[in-house]
């Protein structure tokens, strides 16, 4: 595979990352920063879309420092750190800032095999991610993150036909229980206690689109699915354990600079088509990645 | 290459398990022993009242004789029943075994959490109000908002104590032996055997007045409550503790002594205190008649002030000429140098909060969806109280004197926030972004402190051991205001002192109401 620098959307499906079936080669190391801007100024109240007038424009925006290093062409291991910090355009309420989660991304290119005019790649990623701080995770919409422990399973199928490529990905993810500082909540029935239960999720997606060696140009769609949760009721704040579902359908680009060996450009819109207890966010990305060799 | 790979898979494989054994959630009172009184307070017949004249002013009839086929039969039903639990009867019993004071407000506080959600605002951006004819339309009836709450609990609590004691008046006068003590074929399942007669059972007196309160306060509730006062009345015939008879005798006690306390809170004024639009202009125009600068909400569209007439409401500890005499001075004016100071100190704390002050403000927060302010300190001292092994009346009392404070605190607090009405942090300077919502009502004095301050001084002569503990809470819980930037200090330490001069009237009352 063409060794190119990797690109990490981080939609409000928070350490989405290794969904893509790119690979770095032995010894390569790429390094990158990206900038994510995420807003609404609607949400899904369970399912009822709506606006509300003492939150505005809602944004969460990050700088999300990425690794990946080949340890051989067919392993590779990914980390990512973001900071994030949000706003809300009206009512009172601070927005909240700091480290959220590292991840830790193990992938490992498993299978790869012509088949007709293509190929196809098979791909399976570990990952683990937590919090890198004792962020205020009980402050939903505007903490930073959940503050779950996270470990998933994933699946990649990549069909590559000359410059034109498919991706399918899907991974499971075991988050672990959260603590809250409060001492009590309501899910539907009084908790007295500080730990929740946050149910696993499912993290898909789609890509199609052209891929060269030096640039990649694709459509892509991806779904958050949360096995579980309950609902924000009406009028209610957001909680760490609702179910929290989106759709996004948006496209990206990869560039590798002419004029810079080594410097990659990345960019990419996610606008959010269907949703339950998430904001309908439009995201934003932007990023530079530079790959080293370290061969001999 | 695929070394590694089955080693990560392998350590992955590690981790979920460690992550998936810890899934499930126990409440800290969910696996409570099954409750033993270290005393049966065999004399509460005679402590003192909140409503009822005489201990037996509703009459419980003598029991018929234990020779009495009628007798006979409820103990049958007993043994049948004991014959054949099943899982989840046996944990319905563990569960209201741990105390049925205890539980049931455990449920109100739930209820509380369930209703306090403010209404959404109409398309032509009033509000619409909740209607206790037609609760179960939106706006749900009630918005069980902090005063609501805090009087809902004051009227349940106090219902309580008074049915208890009746029902201890009557224990000690027909001193019917529990079933487990009469006939020996009777077990004790999954309860402590106790030498406290039996009839009335003090399981169904509590069932009886708590569902007939809850009519009131919580009316789109009745299929549920209705539904968990039968589970505990069966719950206790299934445990061997009581027969039907004790549990018909108990139940219609308690639905007797809860009307008194429904007619009470019929004219307590609680029904008014919404408010009308011209009220809700007249506090501004009173205030600015002052020169002052009058509260505006924050929210948008305004909403208009949360139910404002609440210090009209008639209190338990005291009279109404009282409330009004609890009034300390007034806060700094806006623009004043003080209140410059004050405005300051907020926005410093709200600037780059630390993560301690941002976990004492969300520990304290209370807000919306929640128990409210009242509702955690009810958490609070039911779960020390749960250590004290107190009978049920025992412990009734208690928290009656816990929530009639509440409910008071909330009148006054009312009263001075309506009567000064002051505006917000955010208001006087819209640059403070707060770290918790902002409450929809006047700043001075704080709520949550006023509720602390009576809380921690009845919890504090209660259990003394624990006063020094209870105080620094409330501090903790006052000072949460400030650093979480919707209340000045001012607000914080006149409250809690106002909270304190509430709580000593609840004490005045515990020295003198016959109670050792």
């Amino acid at each position: 595979m063409t060794a190119l620098g990797l690109s990490l959307v981080v939609s409000l499906a928070k350490g989405q990352t290794a969904d893509d079936a790119i690979m770095m080669s032995k010894k390569q190391w790429c390094n990158g920063l990206t900038y994510m801007y995420s807003s609404w100024n609607k949400y899904w109240e369970g399912s009822l879309k709506r606006s509300n007038l003492n939150m505005g424009t809602v944004s969460t925006e990050s700088l999300m420092l990425m690794s990946n290093y080949g340890i051989s062409d067919k392993v590779n291991v990914l980390v990512t750190v973001p900071y994030v910090w949000t706003h809300a355009t009206a009512g009172t309420l601070s927005g909240l800032k700091g480290f959220q989660d590292i991840a830790l991304d193990l992938k490992y290119e498993f299978y790869q095999h012509k088949i007709g005019k293509g190929t196809l790649s098979l791909i399976g990623v570990g990952s683990f991610s937590t919090p890198l701080t004792n962020y205020e995770n009980d402050l939903q919409p505007m903490s930073i993150g959940l503050g779950s422990t996270n470990l998933a399973g994933r699946l990649t199928v990549d069909y590559q036909n000359g410059v034109f490529f498919t991706t399918i990905s899907s991974a499971y993810v075991w988050r672990s229980n959260v603590t809250i500082d409060k001492t009590a909540y309501y899910n539907g029935e009084e908790m007295l206690t500080d730990q929740v239960d946050m149910p696993n999720q499912q993290m898909s997606n789609l890509f199609i689109g052209y891929r060269s060696p030096t640039l990649t140009i694709r459509a892509q769609l991806y779904n958050m699915y949360t096995y579980g949760g309950f609902d924000i009721r009406k009028n209610d704040f957001p909680f760490v354990s609702n179910q929290m579902n989106l759709t996004t359908l948006g496209a990206h680009v990869k560039y590798f600079l002419p004029f810079v060996p080594n410097l990659e450009v990345i960019g990419g819109a996610d606008f959010a088509i269907a949703g339950k207890n998430m904001g309908q966010s439009q995201t934003y990305t932007a990023g530079l990645y530079y790959v080293l060799s370290l061969k001999k | 290459m695929k070394k590694i790979f089955f080693y990560s898979a392998g350590l992955m494989g590690l981790l979920l398990t460690a992550v998936s054994c810890q899934k499930d959630i126990t409440g800290r009172t969910s696996n409570l022993p099954a409750m033993l009184a270290n005393n049966n307070d065999t004399s509460a017949g005679s402590w003192r009242t909140v409503l009822l004249s005489r201990p037996d002013s509703f009459v419980v009839v003598a029991p018929v004789p234990t020779t009495s086929p009628l007798y006979t039969a409820d103990l049958f039903e007993i043994k049948s029943l004991q014959k054949s639990l099943n899982k989840d009867q046996e944990n319905t019993i563990k569960y209201w075994a741990a105390g049925g004071v205890l539980r049931w407000n455990e449920i109100m506080r739930g209820l509380v959490a369930k209703y306090n959600l403010p209404p959404v605002q109409n398309s032509d951006t009033s509000y619409p109000i909740p209607n206790a004819a037609n609760p179960l339309a939106y706006p749900l009836f009630p918005f069980s908002n902090p005063p609501y709450a805090a009087r809902a609990y004051g009227y349940v609590s106090a219902a309580q104590y008074d049915a208890l004691i009746a029902c201890w008046y009557y224990k000690m006068k027909y001193k019917r032996a529990a079933p487990y003590n009469f006939d020996s074929t009777v077990s004790a399942k999954f309860i402590n055997k106790s030498d406290l007669p039996s009839y009335p059972s003090e399981a169904a007196v509590l069932a009886g007045v708590t569902a007939e309160m809850m009519k009131l306060l919580f009316p789109g509730e009745i299929a549920n409550i209705q539904a968990k006062a039968m589970e505990q009345e069966q719950a206790t015939i299934m445990s061997g503790a009581a027969t039907r008879a004790d549990i018909t005798a108990g139940e219609a006690l308690g639905r007797q002594v809860a009307e008194l306390f429904i007619a009470r809170a019929r004219g307590d004024n609680a029904g008014k205190a919404v408010g009308t639009p011209a009220d809700w202009s007249n506090f501004i125009t009173n205030t600015m008649d002052q020169g002052l600068t009058p509260w505006y909400s924050l929210e948008h569209p305004k909403r208009p002030p949360m139910l404002p007439l609440f210090y009209k409401v008639k209190p338990f500890l005291f009279d109404s000429a009282t409330v009004v005499s609890l009034r300390p001075a007034a806060p700094p004016a806006v623009g004043s140098d003080q209140m410059n100071k004050d405005v300051a100190e907020v926005n410093g704390y709200v600037k780059n909060p630390s993560r301690e002050n941002l976990r004492i403000v969300e520990y304290w927060a209370d807000g919306v969806g929640t128990y409210t302010p009242p509702g955690h300190w009810d958490a609070i001292a039911a779960e020390d109280f749960v250590t004290q092994h107190y009978s049920e009346v025992r412990f009734a009392r208690n928290m009656a004197l816990l929530n009639m404070t509440l409910m008071d605190a909330a009148i006054v607090c009312w009263d001075i926030k309506y009567h000064f009405f002051n505006p917000r942090p955010s208001q006087v300077d819209p640059s403070i972004k707060t770290l918790t919502g902002v409450p929809n009502f006047p700043a001075y004095v704080s709520g949550h402190s006023v509720f602390s301050g009576a809380a921690s001084e009845i919890l504090g002569y209660i259990l003394p051991a624990n006063a020094s503990k209870y105080s620094s809470m409330a501090n903790e819980a006052a000072m949460s205001r400030l650093v979480g930037g919707i209340h000045y200090r001012t607000d914080c330490e006149t409250g809690i002192t106002v909270g304190n001069n509430v709580g000593n009237f609840a004490i005045l009352r515990a020295q003198n109401d016959g109670v050792n």
